[in-house]
């Protein structure tokens, strides 16, 4: 990347969604209690290849890395990961109506 | 370590923090960092070896030879001592 | 490099649309189709609070304290080192306990302030991911994780520099900044002219963002009865 070709520098910024945010808290938080290090994150952000940054966003490149190094943490199993994902398509076709943060209510 | 030092060339597959187009370069040691954990070994969830840090600055010229916009400006990067190899004074 | 001139970003992809259908200010996770990414997302946070790794207060927790950080905090220190020559010193040799002396809570960050001056121009990059000082000044900003300017900025910083407006003269070395490990940087600007007679806080409104990243120069607030 560092000395490539590339056009000029697109100056339009935005402000972060919550689920953006949520995905930065969450790589601090896991990072700061030793669940991985940066270098694990930028690891697995490398391994995703050079077209991961023409395909994905920042954060959905992130929420990648840190779910990567969760699994291979041991901290949980990719069998839970792929059922909860489930779950939480099953409750709304939104962010707002699939997420539960307003109470601490699990229905399956 | 010498004032003047190399990046080594290697092109291992996997996570490094010597930027590709540095290998192979010659710079000067701007400062020393201290020592921190070795990111080849961090980045696999391994114990990490410390290993010193330093910032080497580079010419415009060493990096781009005539693409350079203005050959005396530089570039200063942090290496890890692993990745420096000492250069003689007296070296072309 | 493939892809290098595609003519917008897709890190930026969602936010093209700006409006929703409704004519309100767009916002994704309310108007648009829950995506893979945002599942994952609620998923791994689930399973963290579940397995006991954190809970549900502590990443709103998290998230107020980023909010919480701007680069209003890094003017702040910026404004000291113009007005306190013994505060610069010691910015110029540890800037992060300088920073923490001002009362900033910016963590385990190692950072080092560079100096602009008369005759040297100083510019920050991470051409490797997207390391920024961000428990100081916030989470940076879109442009500084561009593939462009990572791939750019340390090739052809004048070029880029002219893109955002900052010419300068050939005899004005430019000193660019790849924060490759475990450094953070930030740009201690040099102060403008005529700005002798302002004190500190009234200093703080002339350093942006920009400035203290290497991409832009201090200048006057834009509304002088600016807030905050």
């Amino acid at each position: 990347m560092g000395g490539d070709e590339a056009g000029p520098v697109p100056k339009e910024g935005h402000d972060f969604a919550l689920w953006e945010k949520r995905v930065d808290a969450l790589m601090v938080l896991c990072s700061s209690k030793g669940h991985f290090t940066v270098d694990g994150l930028r690891r697995a952000l490398e391994d995703m290849g050079e077209d991961a940054f023409e395909k994905h966003s920042y954060y959905e490149r992130w929420i990648a890395a840190v779910n990567q190094n969760l699994i291979e943490g041991g901290v949980y199993t990719l069998e839970e990961l792929a059922t909860r994902m489930e779950v939480v398509a099953q409750r709304g076709t939104t962010y707002g109506e699939a997420t539960h943060d307003r109470a601490d209510h699990r229905n399956g | 370590m010498a004032e003047r030092v190399r990046v080594r060339a290697l092109m291992p597959p996997g996570h490094v923090r010597a930027p590709a187009y540095l290998r192979g370069k010659t710079g000067i040691i701007e400062r020393a960092l201290g020592e921190f954990g070795n990111p080849e070994q961090l980045a696999y969830g391994l114990p990490a070896e410390r290993k010193p840090l330093y910032r080497v600055r580079f010419t415009m010229a060493e990096l781009w030879g005539d693409r350079a916009e203005r050959p005396e400006d530089t570039l200063d990067a942090e290496i890890y001592a692993h990745w420096l190899e000492e250069v003689p004074d007296h070296a072309p | 490099m493939p892809h290098d001139h595609h003519d917008h970003d897709h890190d930026h992809d969602h936010h093209h649309h700006g409006l929703s259908p409704s004519g309100h200010p767009y916002r994704q996770d309310d108007d648009a189709p829950l995506t893979y990414w945002q599942r994952m997302e609620i998923a791994v946070r689930e399973l963290l609070i579940e397995k006991g790794v954190t809970t549900a207060a502590e990443v709103a927790a998290q998230i107020d304290l980023m909010d919480s950080r701007s680069p209003a905090n890094g003017a702040a220190v910026v404004a000291r080192a113009w007005t306190d020559p013994a505060f610069k010193e010691r910015l110029l040799q540890n800037a992060g306990d300088a920073s923490r002396e001002m009362g900033f809570d910016i963590g385990p960050l190692h950072l080092i302030a560079v100096e602009n001056t008369a005759e040297t121009h100083n510019l920050i990059v991470c051409t490797l991911c997207s390391c920024y000082p961000r428990n100081l000044l916030g989470l940076p900003p879109d442009w500084y994780k561009t593939r462009a300017y990572r791939s750019r900025a340390v090739r052809e910083p004048r070029a880029v520099l002219a893109e955002f407006g900052v010419e300068l003269p050939d005899s004005t070395t430019i000193r660019v900044h790849d924060s490759t490990a475990d450094m953070r940087y930030i740009v201690l600007p040099a102060r403008p002219a005529g700005t002798e007679d302002l004190r500190e806080a009234e200093l703080a409104a002339w350093v942006t963002r920009d400035s203290m990243i290497g991409t832009g120069l201090p200048r006057a607030p834009q509304n002088a009865t600016q807030g905050g």
